[in-house]
């Protein structure tokens, strides 16, 4: 018989880490939306100055590590909202987990190289 | 009088698993008199013209939460609802409440419901000896169950919610949590910690996405996100 197991003891980090990644999203895309209207977007050499700014790089970077994290929990929940094999839901956990963190460096490259 | 003797088409979910071999939708029409106002008034006129429609029904005014059921889509109680609140001329269309098993036509098995309900241990703990008369709390305090001790456990909220659909056996649902933060919220229960130990679960509580179809269909007008919502703040300032 397969006994039902509840209780896993977590969810609240992952609940207030997609909060507060939400929320660093949110501020970043008004900063480049600030920026744009600035005249940071207006020539390549202008995005390209914009960007070596070490606080844009500071920016960018939190803001591609909390889209990560934040589809993480967004994606690991459609998993657990709707597939019932366990053994399923572990390896497509482990394979989001892997794709994401690949992402993570593949965009800071991408945005960083400018 | 607008509901004065007029007929009214039904289509109701009919299943008798002795009988039929699947479901089917039925189309019925009665006639209904001046003083048939809710709904449960014509379904009591649909059961005496045809005796073999199953339905749960037994206060009649909202509060035995018996007669929940999906009427036109929606999750409601049939002795709450107005017959002018429907459009004229389309049939009333009733199903019974979504996500559990059937016993027969409107009559689901809310043995799920009531497992996830027991599970938060919805009765007052508290482990210093019973005072003589009774366990006093301030008005103030007494305020804080307002919105939450109303509940009259008819399922409407918990059968609308799609995480509840799909994990009815890990996700504590709307109604369960609700009555979770009724106790949690209570001054005059000891076991505060122990609650949010047995809620911290990613399925028990954070099935929730906060999508509100429960506060939608309350016939009792209650707030079950806000519940959850609560439940989670309290998690947060214990955790930081």
């Amino acid at each position: 018989m397969q006994r039902l197991v509840v209780g896993a003891g977590y969810g609240l980090k992952d609940w207030l880490a997609q909060r507060i990644t939400g929320v660093v999203m949110a501020v970043f895309t008004l900063i480049m939306f600030a920026a744009a209207l600035g005249g940071a977007m207006a020539s390549r050499e202008a995005w390209q100055a914009f960007m070596a700014n070490g606080f844009i790089r500071f920016l960018s970077f939190l803001f591609i590590v909390s889209l990560c994290y934040h589809a993480w929990v967004g994606v690991r929940d459609i998993w657990m909202d709707y597939l019932n094999s366990a053994a399923l839901r572990l390896f497509l956990h482990v394979m989001t987990l892997l794709a994401l963190v690949g992402y993570a460096g593949w965009a800071i490259q991408i945005i960083w190289r400018l | 009088m607008t509901n004065a003797n007029r007929t009214v088409q039904f289509k109701i979910y009919r299943y008798d698993p002795d009988q039929d071999a699947k479901p089917y939708m039925q189309d019925i029409t009665v006639e209904l008199e001046s003083t048939d106002r809710k709904l449960l008034d014509a379904m009591v006129k649909l059961k005496a013209q045809d005796d073999s429609i199953s339905f749960r029904r037994s206060c009649r005014e909202g509060v035995c939460g018996s007669d929940a059921m999906n009427i036109n889509g929606k999750n409601g109680l049939a002795c709450l609802t107005a017959m002018d609140s429907f459009p004229v001329g389309k049939p009333i269309v009733l199903r019974p409440l979504p996500g559990l098993p059937v016993i027969r036509d409107l009559i689901v098995d809310m043995t799920q419901f009531f497992k996830q309900y027991n599970s938060i241990k919805p009765y007052l703990i508290n482990n210093d000896p019973p005072p003589e008369r009774e366990r006093l709390q301030s008005p103030e305090d007494r305020d804080e169950l307002n919105g939450l001790y109303e509940c009259i456990l008819c399922a409407c909220c918990s059968t609308s919610c799609p995480s509840f659909w799909w994990n009815p056996d890990k996700f504590v649902g709307p109604a369960g949590l609700l009555a979770a933060y009724r106790f949690i919220a209570d001054t005059r229960d000891q076991a505060t910690n122990e609650r949010l130990d047995n809620l911290e679960d990613p399925y028990r509580l954070f099935r929730c996405h906060t999508i509100m179809n429960c506060v939608d269909v309350c016939p009792k007008g209650l707030n079950p996100t806000k519940a959850i919502g609560k439940i989670k703040e309290m998690m947060v300032r214990r955790a930081i």
